[in-house]
């Protein structure tokens, strides 16, 4: 159920689930080399640190072990940059440090943290906030398609004595509310059902004020799918971005920002308004990044609507919810660091 | 006397996390020629040394790396190749560095 939930209402559909399905298998697959490379090589190490720390408890700051090699290079190093503070800078180093080599550890907490893992992606999705929001919803029709689908199929069971033809799909009954036939009609002496009634007003209530129906159709927040084409070998083409920042109502060059901040590489937009970005990427990688982005710079922190707006107030930028009216702060784009690459000539020049 | 409605919440906290003083450590990416990236740590505290954690994580990750010292930034561990999910995974597994510390950039 919850995987179909978040099948249907992630923006960009399958690819997300491959996504997740790809980072547990890479979380797990690393785990266990981490298990057994920790296991086998590091035991000297892990000997030593563990000596360490024992001795370290007990007479805190100088001690002379001859098995800690990297102990006391440590110390020193830390010396250098920092100047002072050593013995609790010591003390926190070792803590800090030798539960690295510790194999105990990482199986406990490698195994609840795949559970989180799972959850946190989890948690990305609009779908799975969505439904913790209104109870009510689940009971609207526009909710959830499965658990429709169902009652669907018990009321047809019920109808089929009265009318063999009871739509089945949701957009076969959206169609017959919107045209008027089948239960609708004029002349159809059938009385309504509740939920047929509580379906045709949730589906007027999203014409009408698509902002109040909350999350019945809302849930599904679309935009169209990155179009990434390759131009030479070394560039990427992003060329609905103007589409895209249209539909999330974001200016385009903050999208553009972000982008490549998060991608590390920089580029331009051409005279179309397409993006051109340095570096090759796929249109699965873009997707990502704008679902990053979707939930960092779109998503209310308090409703989870993507109707809101992003302001700018001293330097600060906030993001301000038009549904519930909530308002949070959001960091301002930061490239962080970049390693230099390509040849050291050119750099010098 | 003291209300328990007007006790210790902050409206103007952060909604999500509450700490508003969380130093990310920032995971990123970098793509160099051909299919070939770079990988960079940035934000290690300052309780970690991050000679050690190259050493480790050389090992651990069959790669090689280097630690950068940037100006502002402190140091910065670099690693060749993609090891964002295996440096993530290593450094909540083994170094106490919750999860929601981390921040994986990229694509």
């Amino acid at each position: 159920m919850s995987d179909e939930e978040q099948k249907k209402s992630v923006a960009f559909g399958e690819t997300t689930d491959l996504e997740n399905g790809e980072k547990v298998e890479t979380n797990e697959g690393s785990t266990a080399e981490g298990h057994s490379v920790a296991g086998t090589n590091i035991s000297a190490d892990e000997m030593s640190s563990r000596i360490e720390n024992g001795e370290a408890e007990a007479e805190a700051p100088a001690t002379f072990d001859p098995s800690a090699m990297k102990k006391k290079k440590k110390p020193k190093k830390e010396k250098e940059s920092e100047n002072g503070e050593e013995a609790p800078k010591e003390n926190g180093d070792g803590e800090g440090f030798d539960p690295k080599s510790l194999k105990k550890k990482k199986t406990k907490k490698v195994k609840t943290e795949d559970g989180e893992a799972a959850e946190g992606d989890g948690e990305i999705d609009f779908s799975k906030l969505k439904p913790k929001k209104t109870t009510k919803k689940k009971k609207a029709p526009a909710g959830d398609d499965d658990e429709f689908q169902k009652r669907l199929e018990e009321l047809g069971l019920e109808d089929k004595k009265d009318e063999p033809a009871v739509p089945q799909t949701q957009e076969e009954i959206e169609a017959e509310l919107a045209q008027g036939t089948g239960v609708w009609a004029q002349d159809n002496a059938t009385p309504f059902k509740y939920s047929q009634l509580l379906k045709r007003f949730y589906i007027n209530l999203y014409e009408d004020h698509p902002e109040l129906s909350g999350d019945g159709r809302l849930k599904n927040y679309k935009i169209p799918p990155p179009q990434v084409a390759r131009e030479g070998n070394k560039k990427s083409i992003f060329a609905n971005l103007p589409e895209i920042a249209k539909k999330m109502k974001r200016n385009p060059e903050h999208i553009i920002q972000f982008i490549f901040a998060e991608l590390g590489t920089n580029g331009s937009v051409d005279g179309a308004g397409r993006l051109v970005i340095k570096g090759r990427f796929q249109q699965k990688q873009l997707e990502s990044v704008l679902r990053r982005y979707i939930v960092e710079y779109l998503t209310c922190g308090t409703c989870k609507s993507p109707n809101t707006t992003l302001m700018k107030e001293n330097r600060l930028f906030f993001v301000n919810c038009n549904i519930c009216g909530s308002r949070k702060s959001v960091s301002a784009i930061k490239t962080g660091f970049q390693a230099a690459l390509g040849k050291r000539k050119k750099q010098q020049a | 006397m003291s209300l328990d409605n007007l006790k210790s919440f902050d409206p103007f906290a952060e909604t999500d996390g509450g700490d508003d003083k969380k130093d990310y450590i920032h995971i990123r990416i970098q793509q160099r020629n051909g299919r070939k990236t770079l990988t960079t740590i940035q934000g290690l505290p300052k309780e970690i040394d991050p000679k050690r954690v190259l050493k480790f994580a050389k090992k651990e990750f069959a790669t090689n790396g280097s630690i950068v010292v940037d100006p502002d930034l402190g140091d910065v561990i670099q690693l060749q190749g993609d090891q964002r999910q295996k440096i993530s995974d290593l450094m909540v597994a083994s170094m106490g560095i919750k999860k929601s510390n981390i921040k994986i950039h990229g694509f």
